[in-house]
């Protein structure tokens, strides 16, 4: 295996096998499962997860976004590219594309 | 001055460690099963298991490891596996890879089985094969990664290192990338039970425990977004303790194969605590009332040295049962921390173990069959 595939905005990505959304009743949150991992996710997160659908690019949910909440898609763009960055490092992303 | 009660709050687990058996084809002799086996004819029955992990998810448990022992040496595990993964708990199977098969390791990934942990204990068969004492170990392991990695699910190499194998970490770092692990863990041994026995033997010396970190921190750089590599350094050999379990009763517990609830896989080296056993109470009960998880909870029980520290709140103190064997006391500050009173025998201790020339192991024993 070489190195870690790039991503960019035009990456199609969704949860890795062995990774997903648990509601997590005993603390009243949602979180991410992931192999010795559980990490909490906020309305946002939750959002930006549940579009990792494997189909729509990181552009596209960026502008999806950017429409359903009246914000500046670059802004939207960043975060989500931040996100997707964290994510990525801890094996939590499959690239689709 | 105030006068609110303080109300210890005591969070719900989040993980717990389940020890279906302690039978296991392997005897490596830093096992952290305990010095006395449970025997298979005590072992909890699958409708008991069961009900603890229906106990657990209820209290707030998200990870289930499923380990042992070998824990495929129970005839239950894909039900067992079934009925964890159908509790929505988060299902982890931590094996030697002995006793699974290709369906087995299928029947496992189709019952719901999220991740598997395989240990190796080495890089070569003959390496390997010595520490785990086991003839064709290290080869059915290959072939186990192999199925899991057909199956689909992801996969963390679990590398246990001591001053034999300690100069192989690159290499265990590089198989990991070979058998498409996601992750591996590098751990250094703990010394209780089997390994407190094979010190001698094990213990890295100072200069391997520095290059391991070196080694470590160069290949998380290179490998970053291919592998994770999670990493335990040699505490005898590190200026502060570890923050053992996270803290005591904070965020885990562990079911010995015979129902004993424990704070730790190590508690029952602590002579004054006692266990309650989920065959006479509840999970809940005990987590959050049981004297042995309250013994250790918070920072009233700490020695002055540690209440005063600021880094009480990052290392809790250290670990206890590491304090219990160095100091014959577990509620002493652990003596790995430089500002205890014993770091410098420790030192002397550690230094003169990795000069001696090499014993030969007590390897493990075997739990009995019925």
């Amino acid at each position: 295996m070489s190195d870690a595939p790039e991503i960019s905005r035009t990456s199609i990505v969704k949860l890795a096998r062995g990774v997903r959304l648990h509601k997590d009743s005993a603390r009243g949150r949602m979180v991410l499962l992931a192999p010795e991992r559980a990490m909490a996710v906020d309305d946002i997160a939750l959002a930006i997860v549940e579009a990792f659908d494997g189909e729509h690019t990181l552009s596209q949910i960026a502008a999806g976004f950017a429409e359903k909440f009246d914000a500046p898609v670059t802004q939207i763009a960043n975060d989500i590219t931040a996100f997707v960055h964290e994510l990525s490092i801890r094996r939590m992303l499959e690239i689709v594309e | 001055m105030s006068d609110a009660i303080k109300i210890p709050r005591v969070p719900p687990p989040m993980a717990m460690l389940a020890e279906l058996t302690h039978r296991c084809p392997l005897a490596c002799p830093y096992c952290s099963n305990p010095t006395e086996l449970t025997g298979a004819d005590e072992e909890l029955s699958t409708a008991e298991w069961i009900s603890v992990f229906r106990q657990a998810a209820a209290l707030g448990v998200l990870h289930v490891h499923l380990s042992g022992g070998e824990p495929a040496a129970r005839g239950d595990l894909v039900e067992l596996t079934r009925a964890a993964a159908t509790l929505g708990l988060y299902t982890n199977l931590i094996t030697s890879g002995l006793g699974l098969t290709e369906a087995r390791v299928n029947s496992l990934a189709d019952a719901g089985l999220e991740h598997v942990q395989l240990s190796i204990q080495g890089v070569s068969p003959e390496s390997a094969d010595r520490i785990g004492g086991y003839g064709g170990g290290y080869n059915r392991k290959i072939a186990v990664a192999g199925w899991v990695a057909n199956a689909g699910m992801p996969l963390t190499i679990n590398a246990v290192c001591h001053r034999l194998n300690m100069d192989e970490i690159e290499a265990m770092i590089e198989l990991a990338i070979g058998l498409k692990a996601r992750r591996i863990e590098v751990a250094t041994v703990q010394f209780h039970g089997w390994a407190e026995r094979n010190k001698a033997a094990l213990l890295p010396t100072r200069e391997q425990a520095e290059q391991a970190t070196r080694t470590v921190a160069e290949a998380r750089e290179r490998y970053r977004g291919t592998l994770v590599i999670d990493y335990v350094p040699a505490d005898y050999h590190s200026k502060y303790p570890k923050a053992c379990m996270g803290g005591w009763g904070r965020i885990g517990m562990n079911v010995t194969p015979s129902g004993r609830v424990l704070p730790c896989h190590a508690a029952e080296t602590i002579p004054s605590l006692s266990f309650e056993t989920v065959r006479e109470s509840s999970l809940a009960k005990i987590w959050y009332e049981g004297g042995a998880f309250n013994a250790y909870r918070g920072e009233d029980w700490m020695p002055e040295l540690c209440r005063n520290c600021e880094r009480k709140a990052v290392d809790f103190g250290g670990c206890r049962c590491q304090a219990m064997a160095l100091a014959g006391d577990a509620s002493a500050t652990d003596p790995v921390c430089i500002r205890s009173p014993l770091r410098d025998d420790l030192t002397l201790e550690a230094n003169a173990f990795s000069v001696a020339s090499q014993a030969d192991f007590i390897y493990r024993g075997r739990a009995s069959k019925t």
